[in-house]
C-alpha cells in the first residue's frame, strides 16, 4: 500500500486521479458517441466523404465573407436542418455548440461591447456603456463561430474519421500527411486506453486522497512510462511498415466512387454557398 | 536479392549421364548469427539454422529469449552483428534491401504478423490496413482489390471493412493482422506468438489457418512458447534455452516428449515446484 496515503485529507487535496479518468472515459465516450451517429442512416452519412469536406469548407468560406447577419443565422439554421436529417440530437447539437461557445470568445466579447466606439445602446454603471457597434460586432463574431462549429460538428458526426482522413485527398492534402494523421489518431485512441489502465491500476492499490506531492509523483511516473511505451511502439510500428513494403512514401486505395446523388447535392450546397457569399455582400 | 523471385539454378547436365536431381534451395540459411540490441544487449547468440521451402518450423522458447528478434532478423528488419542470414540462396543484408526491387522482391516473398497486434495495425480502417502491403509493393489497384476482398471474405471479415482497428476484439485484430500480409500471399508466413490474446475458438481457427497454408506448400515459421499449438502445426521444432542459444533442433515427437529439456529452457514446469514458491507470512494473514 501506498505510504503516501492520507485518509484524514481533506476533499480539497486535489483528486488527479478522478479527474483524470473523468476526462479520459469522457474523450473516450465522446468519439464512440461520434462513431455511432456516423453508423446511423442520415442525409450526410449518404453522402461521399469529399462532398462533405468541400460542402462545409464552401460554407465556412461563405460564413467569413458575409457581411449581413441573417445570411449568417440561415447558414446556422441550416446546418441545424442538416443535423436533423442526420440523425443527430438536436439538443445535443444545440448545447455542444453554444456551451463551449463562451469560453472561446467570452474573452473577446466582453471588452468588444464596451470600448468598441459607437452609439450607446446600455447604460450598464456610470460611464460604462455597451455600444451599438460593439453589439453588431459580438452577434457578428458570436454567430460566426456558432456557425463554424455547428459545420464542423456535422462533418465529424456525420463521418467516420478515417473517412475524412481518407476525403482530404481532395483538397490535394499529400497521402503521406493523411496517413500520419490517422496513425496520430490511432495511436491516441491505444496511449487513452493504456493510461486509463495505468491510472485505474493505481487507483485500485489508493486508500483515500494522497496528498500534491505525491499526486505529482504520480503524474511524472505515469507520463513517463506512457512516453517510454509510446517511443517504443513507435518503432515497432515503423518496423511492422517496413516489413510490409514501406519505403518513404505511401500510396493509398482511394475507394471513393462519386455516385450521381453525390454531384447534385455537392451542386446544391455549392450552389446555396455562392448564394450566401453574394447576398450577403 | 535482384533475383530471389526467378532464382533458377543452372542446372544443365551433360549428355549421356543421368541428371541429377534438382537442387532445393533453402529458404532461410543462419549461420552462426548473433545480435545484441544497441550492441550491448545480446538477443541472440551463434544460431544456426536451416528452414526448407514447405517447412513448419515452430521456434519454442521462454519469454525474452531472442525467438522475436529472430523472425525479425529473417524478416530483414534487423541484420546480425555476427555471422549471415540466406534468403533464398542470396544474402540477407541491409545493403541489398536498400535497392527498392530487391526489396519489393523480398518482401512480396515473406509476410511477418507480429506479436502485438497494436502494432501491425497502424491504418486508420481496417479496409486501408489489408490494401498496405499490396499497395506499397507496387501491385496494379485492381489486383490489390481484388486480392483485399478474397482476404476479407476468406478470414470472415467483410462486414470489419471500414471498421477502425482500435475498436476491433482481440481475435478481430488477429484476423486483420493475418488478412494484412495474406493480401501478399507470401511464401514465407512468419508468426510471432499468433495465439497471444485469443480465445479457444479463435485459438483453433489460428491453427486450422496454419494448417491450411501448410497444406497449401507454405513456408511457416512460428515463434511460440505454447507448446500445444507447436505440437498441433509444426513438422519441425527448434528450441532455444534462456541463454540466447539454440538448445535442441529436432521432429515435435522428439522433443515435446523431452521433458527435462522443455523444463531447462523454462517451457514447463514441475507442480511441486509451484507449490514450493515461497509465501511471505505477512502476505499470507
Amino acid at each position: 500500500m501506498d505510504k503516501s496515503i492520507n485518509p484524514g485529507h481533506s476533499h480539497r487535496s486535489s483528486h488527479v486521479l478522478e479527474h483524470t479518468l473523468h476526462g479520459i472515459s469522457e474523450t473516450l465516450e465522446r468519439a464512440l458517441f461520434a462513431e455511432e451517429i456516423s453508423a446511423k442512416p442520415g442525409l450526410f452519412q449518404s453522402l461521399d466523404a469529399r462532398v462533405k469536406i468541400l460542402t462545409v469548407l464552401a460554407f465556412l468560406l461563405a460564413v467569413s465573407f458575409s457581411k449581413n447577419l441573417e445570411i449568417i443565422a440561415a447558414i446556422y439554421l441550416l446546418a441545424l436542418a442538416l443535423a436533423l436529417a442526420s440523425s443527430i440530437p438536436a439538443g445535443f447539437f444545440v448545447k455542444r455548440v453554444w456551451l463551449a461557445l463562451p469560453f472561446f470568445t467570452g474573452l473577446i466579447i466582453l471588452p468588444a461591447l464596451f470600448v468598441t466606439p459607437g452609439p450607446v445602446l446600455l447604460q450598464v454603471l456610470p460611464g460604462l456603456a455597451i455600444t451599438r457597434t460593439g453589439a453588431i460586432s459580438s452577434l457578428f463574431l458570436l454567430l460566426r463561430v456558432s456557425t463554424s462549429i455547428s459545420l464542423s460538428l456535422l462533418l465529424i458526426l456525420t463521418t467516420p474519421w478515417n473517412t475524412v482522413l481518407s476525403g482530404l485527398t481532395v483538397l490535394r492534402v499529400p497521402d503521406v500527411f493523411i496517413l500520419i494523421l490517422g496513425m496520430t489518431y490511432r495511436y491516441i485512441y491505444l496511449l487513452l486506453h493504456t493510461a486509463n489502465d495505468m491510472f485505474l491500476s493505481r487507483k485500485s492499490r489508493v486508500v483515500g486522497w494522497l496528498d500534491a506531492g505525491e499526486d505529482r509523483r504520480m503524474l511524472a511516473a505515469i507520463s513517463g512510462t506512457l512516453l517510454a511505451k509510446s517511443i517504443n511502439m513507435s518503432s515497432e510500428v515503423y518496423l511492422s511498415m517496413q516489413s510490409r513494403g514501406f519505403r518513404g512514401s505511401v500510396v493509398t486505395l482511394k475507394p471513393f466512387k462519386m455516385q450521381p446523388r453525390d454531384w447534385a447535392w455537392l451542386a446544391v450546397f455549392i450552389g446555396l454557398a455562392i448564394l450566401a457569399v453574394v447576398l450577403g455582400r | 536479392m535482384e533475383h530471389i523471385i526467378h532464382n533458377e539454378t543452372n542446372n544443365k547436365a551433360a549428355p549421356n549421364r543421368v541428371p541429377s536431381p534438382p537442387v532445393i534451395q533453402p529458404v532461410f540459411e543462419v549461420k552462426q548469427v548473433s545480435f545484441a540490441y544497441d550492441g550491448k544487449q545480446l538477443a541472440l547468440e551463434n544460431i544456426d539454422m536451416v528452414v526448407q521451402a514447405g517447412e513448419c518450423l515452430a521456434i519454442l522458447g521462454a519469454n525474452g529469449c531472442g525467438k522475436s528478434t529472430l523472425l525479425k532478423l529473417l524478416d530483414g528488419l534487423y541484420f546480425p552483428i555476427s555471422g549471415s542470414v540466406t534468403a533464398f540462396g542470396q544474402p540477407l543484408t541491409e545493403a541489398a534491401l536498400r535497392n527498392d526491387e530487391a526489396n519489393f522482391a523480398f518482401r512480396r516473398r515473406v509476410g511477418l504478423v507480429f506479436q502485438d497486434t497494436d502494432v501491425q495495425l497502424f491504418s486508420p480502417s481496417v479496409l486501408d490496413e489489408v490494401a498496405f502491403a499490396p499497395l506499397q509493393l507496387g501491385i496494379p489497384r485492381e489486383e490489390v482489390t481484388r486480392r483485399v476482398e478474397s482476404a476479407l471474405e476468406m478470414l470472415r471479415i467483410e462486414k470489419l471493412r471500414d471498421r477502425a482497428p482500435h475498436r476491433l476484439s482481440g481475435g478481430e485484430k488477429r484476423r486483420v493482422a493475418l488478412a494484412s500480409v495474406l493480401t501478399l500471399n507470401p511464401d514465407v508466413w512468419l508468426l510471432d506468438e499468433p495465439t497471444t490474446g485469443l480465445d479457444p475458438r479463435s485459438q483453433s481457427w489460428l491453427v486450422e489457418f496454419i494448417l491450411q497454408q501448410r497444406q497449401v506448400g507454405k513456408t511457416v515459421i512460428t515463434a511460440t512458447h505454447d507448446l500445444v499449438i507447436a505440437e498441433q502445426v509444426a513438422t519441425k521444432i527448434v528450441v532455444f534455452n534462456e541463454d540466447h542459444r539454440i538448445e535442441a533442433a529436432g521432429q515435435p515427437q522428439e522433443i515435446l516428449k523431452n521433458h527435462d529439456l522443455l523444463h531447462r529452457c523454462n517451457l514447463s514446469h514441475y507442480h511441486n515446484e509451484v507449490n514450493a514458491v515461497h509465501v511471505d507470512p505477512v502476505l499470507a494473514k
